[in-house]
């Protein structure tokens, strides 16, 4: 049995969480004195009629404080002659189901609270649910406000047949049944005298004799490599801490996801050369030849793990933004971090009942079932054989936010999968690969106006950036696709739609667009706002006046236009149409072309057209 | 033969620490490791040597000098630097003590600007994406909720609200450009694990934390060492020879030693063990109020 306990406590609102905790600890004598004065002051501010309430030791933040529930998990440490202890008081409202899970994620047991005057409420299964899918093997639940039901052993009988119930639907390992009152200290640390019909352990004493590592069946060698330790050139050693097993100088191990082998010259436990070495342990191991391996490769011995790049796995959604098939991630996997996608949604779990609902899409809070793809082979367990090995984050590619943590049910073959070729790879995937979002940056302006500098300038800033993009101008176009095109004004509409529809397919294809191009007509930047889509045309209007692009005329063109030598040329002899609505002007004659891409780029990151960087 | 050997409390909590530190060193692109010079800095340090034997700490460590830390601190450090041959970073916010400002005039401030604002600059003047701390759990209520990995946005400002899951022991070290993470590798260890540790593996601290005759003052029920002739001395305060060390270490005319018999490693272990005041008591920045210490997290201290 270990030394040392983590649990997590879990319970709807009004549950008495954090009563419960605070209570045990001032019964044990396990508080501090500074702590228990601070706890009877805060008391006379608070509402319990001048009694302490224990639950202000555990509720942390100023936040959490003023609406008077817990937020986010605290940890809490204690220790008894017997043992050990870290407990995580995680919040019980269903928007903060995420902190909950990073309690579960954590412990090797669960309190969970049932209020006796209610029995299991549809938060009751959600928490065990998600205990569950956590890993949790072990839960006791503690039947709290038994004084409420002024002690009644058949009001306890009942919900205790609701927990077996409960128990079995939802697989749980191993359960015990304590009747308590937080807020009394019935059956917290000493055995409750209003309720003598119960004979069982008190809540301490559970929570000191449980041996949580019962029924683990995790066998042989296993070791994810944390870092590769160089300090000369003759040394070379393998870091991390092992996962299972045991590994002795003179063994051979295998090295995943590779298959080579090798055998074991060197044990350091952190400093101390040993000849052998276990489970739990950082250890640094040399090999006896050279072989390739870098952090994310897994040690093994005498047990196997899965090499591939497909599984199916539970996920609970953590992000505001919700899960689409197609979406690219990094997953984190033991050491390893790597490139994956959401292949297809199979299914969401309704959290209380378990019910499995078509879905294609995941919602925050959610449960749901999925297939992921890795861009290359990974080394893995099922998370029921192996906890370490089936479990992994996903991490959102743009915003770096943990989005999501999942456990491994099974491989995939690649045979076993057609879903693949079934799933139609959309615009947004493409553009998930390359992580932006696909716009049109309509440059407009009369000839000599800075529309193709800008729209230069901006294209390199945005490659400096990491964007992928692709440029429109008249030198691309006029010569090849648009080369049968006139002057004449129907040709002009022709031009348009054709850049347009261009665009259109390269946004399509996850490419940043600029164009830059006089467009002098409102009908025709109309016909492109609509074949390129309202949300992701950008117009930017070079609005800088005539007369400074006529004394520029870089090209000599106002020249030959104004000798009559060029029919119909914008601003001499054919109208230009002021944009009404641009999404951003800029005037190259007042600023500095710098000034102005500065301007166009603050725009775009403001708006949130080009996302973070 | 499959037998588990024996596997103590500290046993696991020295491996998850080497794993978090090892994990920052493997992923982030330029960490640092935060250098107090008290209990908690020396185990970390302890630490690092131990989870990259036989290399060295790949990476440097940073002390934020206040210039009001007791000199015996000072010596500490620069020796530790020395016989661990290790790269000890010095960061004091010149400004600051241009400004002259001090722990008596300057109250709070004091800390905001020769601590926090310090380390903001320290930070960003060398550009470090990741920072260890020695922040435990224990030690407050809203460390109590921080995250090991505790992300900071580029402003370094904490938001409570707004923290990353932290699943298994898979952490998520993937920021932007200006943002960092402050990594807290002792959050699951408590004073009384600190101090047995320290005395199961022989780890060096600054003798200030065992008991001696020291010249002390009595100030606001604190007792304060009389460090150097900096402190001025109200009117009827008089300099007193007492027994005492200290729990905590930070500015002398900040930190609040007790009275104490404690002078070896194993005496200040049983004192800790039947302790009835926890230790943050002893700092006197603590005692503005509940939510303090979070309102000063939020603005970037450590």
């Amino acid at each position: 049995m270990s030394g040392l306990l983590k649990f997590i406590t879990c319970g709807s609102v009004d549950d008495g969480k954090s009563t419960l905790i605070g209570h045990m600890l001032y019964d044990a004598k396990l508080l501090f004195a500074d702590q228990e004065h601070a706890l009877e002051l805060d008391s006379r501010v608070g509402s319990r009629e001048g009694k302490l309430d224990y639950s202000l030791l555990l509720d942390g933040l100023m936040a959490e404080r003023e609406q008077g529930i817990t937020i986010d998990v605290a940890y809490r440490y204690f220790t008894t002659e017997k043992r050990s202890f870290i407990v995580a008081d995680t919040p019980g409202h269903e928007e903060y189901t995420r902190n909950m899970a990073v309690g579960a994620s954590f412990a090797d047991l669960a309190v969970i609270l049932v209020d006796a005057s209610q029995g299991i409420l549809i938060q009751t299964r959600r928490h065990a649910r998600i205990c569950a899918l956590m890993g949790i093997r072990h839960f006791v639940f503690a039947v709290n406000k038994m004084d409420l039901v002024h002690y009644s052993q058949k009001e306890f009988k009942k919900i205790e047949k609701e927990i077996k119930k409960l128990a079995i639907d939802l697989d749980l390992h191993q359960i015990y049944v304590i009747p308590v009152s937080a807020t009394e200290g019935d059956n917290l640390t000493i055995p409750s005298s209003h309720m003598p019909w119960y004979t069982g352990a008190t809540l301490l004493d559970t929570l000191e004799t449980v041996n949580v590592e019962e029924g683990m069946k995790e066998t042989g060698f296993v070791m994810p490599v944390q870092r590769v330790c160089r300090p000369n050139h003759t040394f070379r050693g393998f870091q991390g801490q092992i996962e299972s097993g045991k590994i002795e100088v003179g063994e051979e191990l295998t090295v995943l996801p590779s298959g080579e082998r090798a055998v074991v010259d060197g044990v350091f436990v952190t400093d101390r050369k040993e000849t052998h070495a276990q489970r739990g342990q950082a250890v640094t191991l040399s090999l006896n030849r050279e072989i390739d391996v870098s952090r994310g490769c897994v040690f093994v011995k005498d047990t196997e793990l899965i090499v591939s790049h497909m599984f199916t796995a539970s996920l609970l959604w953590m992000d505001d933004t919700e899960l689409m098939e197609g979406k690219n991630f990094f997953l984190k996997i033991g050491t390893k971090l790597i490139p994956a996608s959401v292949m297809e949604m199979k299914y969401s779990i309704d959290i209380h009942t378990g019910e499995h609902i078509a879905a294609s899409r995941l919602y925050k809070n959610e449960m749901g079932v999925c297939d992921i793809v890795t861009a290359e082979e990974i080394v893995y367990d099922s998370f029921e054989k192996r906890r370490g090995m089936g479990s992994f984050i996903l991490i959102d590619r743009v915003t770096n936010m943990t989005s999501a943590c999942g456990v491994i049910e099974h491989s995939l073959r690649r045979a076993e999968n057609l879903t693949w070729q079934k799933m139609d790879i959309t615009r947004e995937i493409r553009a998930g690969k390359l992580g932006q979002k696909p716009v049109t940056l309509w440059f407009t302006g009369l000839s000599g106006a800075g529309k193709s500098a800008l729209a230069n300038e901006v294209e390199k800033r945005l490659n400096v950036s990491g964007r992928y993009t692709m440029l429109l101008d008249g030198d691309n176009i006029r010569m090849g696709l648009n080369k049968n095109l006139g002057f004449e004004q129907e040709d002009r509409i022709e031009n348009i739609r054709r850049i347009a529809e261009v665009a259109k397919l390269m946004n399509d294809a996850g490419l940043i667009v600029l164009t830059s191009f006089i467009s002098p007509f409102r009908s025709d930047r109309e016909n492109a706002r609509n074949i390129i889509g309202e949300e992701n045309y950008i117009e930017i209007y070079v609005s800088t006046p005539l007369e400074e692009c006529e004394k520029r005329d870089v090209k000599g063109l106002y020249q030959k236009a104004r000798e009559g030598k060029i029919p119909n040329f914008t601003g001499i002899t054919s109208p230009y149409e002021e944009p009404e609505h641009a999404r951003i002007v800029v005037d190259t004659s007042m600023q500095s072309l710098e000034d102005s891409v500065e301007t166009i780029m603050k725009s775009l990151t403001e708006e949130g057209i080009i996302g973070i960087h | 033969m499959e037998k588990q050997e024996l596997y103590t409390h500290l046993d696991a909590l020295e491996a998850e620490a080497i794993y978090i530190i090892r994990e920052v060193a493997a992923e982030c692109e330029k960490p640092v490791m935060l250098y107090s010079i008290g209990k908690d800095s020396s185990v970390m340090l302890h630490l690092a040597m131990k989870a990259f034997y036989p290399e060295k700490p790949p990476f440097p460590f940073l002390h934020i000098d206040t210039t009001w830390k007791f000199k015996e601190m000072i010596a500490f450090r620069d020796r530790m630097a020395r016989e661990k041959d290790i790269e000890m970073l010095v960061y004091t916010n010149e400004e600051g003590v241009r400004q002259g400002i001090n722990p008596f005039d300057h109250g709070s401030a004091y800390t905001d600007i020769m601590k926090t604002q310090a380390l903001k600059q320290a930070l960003s003047k060398y550009g470090f994406t990741a920072a260890f701390g020695g922040g435990r759990r224990d030690e407050e209520k809203s460390r109590a909720k921080e995250r090991i990995f505790s992300f900071r946005n580029r402003e370094q400002a904490w938001d409570p609200k707004n923290q990353r899951p932290e699943m298994w022991n898979l952490y998520n070290t993937q920021i932007h450009k200006g943002e960092s993470i402050r990594v807290f590798p002792l959050s699951n260890w408590t004073e009384k694990d600190i101090w047995q540790y320290i005395e199961r593996e022989q780890i060096e601290i600054v003798p200030l934390y065992f008991a001696k005759e020291r010249p002390i003052v009595y100030r606001d029920g604190n007792i304060i060492l009389v460090d150097d002739d900096r402190l001025p001395l109200l009117p009827r305060e008089k300099v007193k020879y007492e027994r005492v060390r200290f729990r905590t270490l930070g500015c002398y005319p900040l930190t609040g030693g007790v009275r104490s018999e404690a002078n070896t490693l194993e005496k200040i272990v049983k004192e800790t063990l039947g302790a009835v005041t926890s230790e943050r008591t002893s700092r006197v920045i603590d005692h503005e109020g509940a939510g303090s210490m979070e309102r000063r997290k939020r603005e970037g201290y450590f």
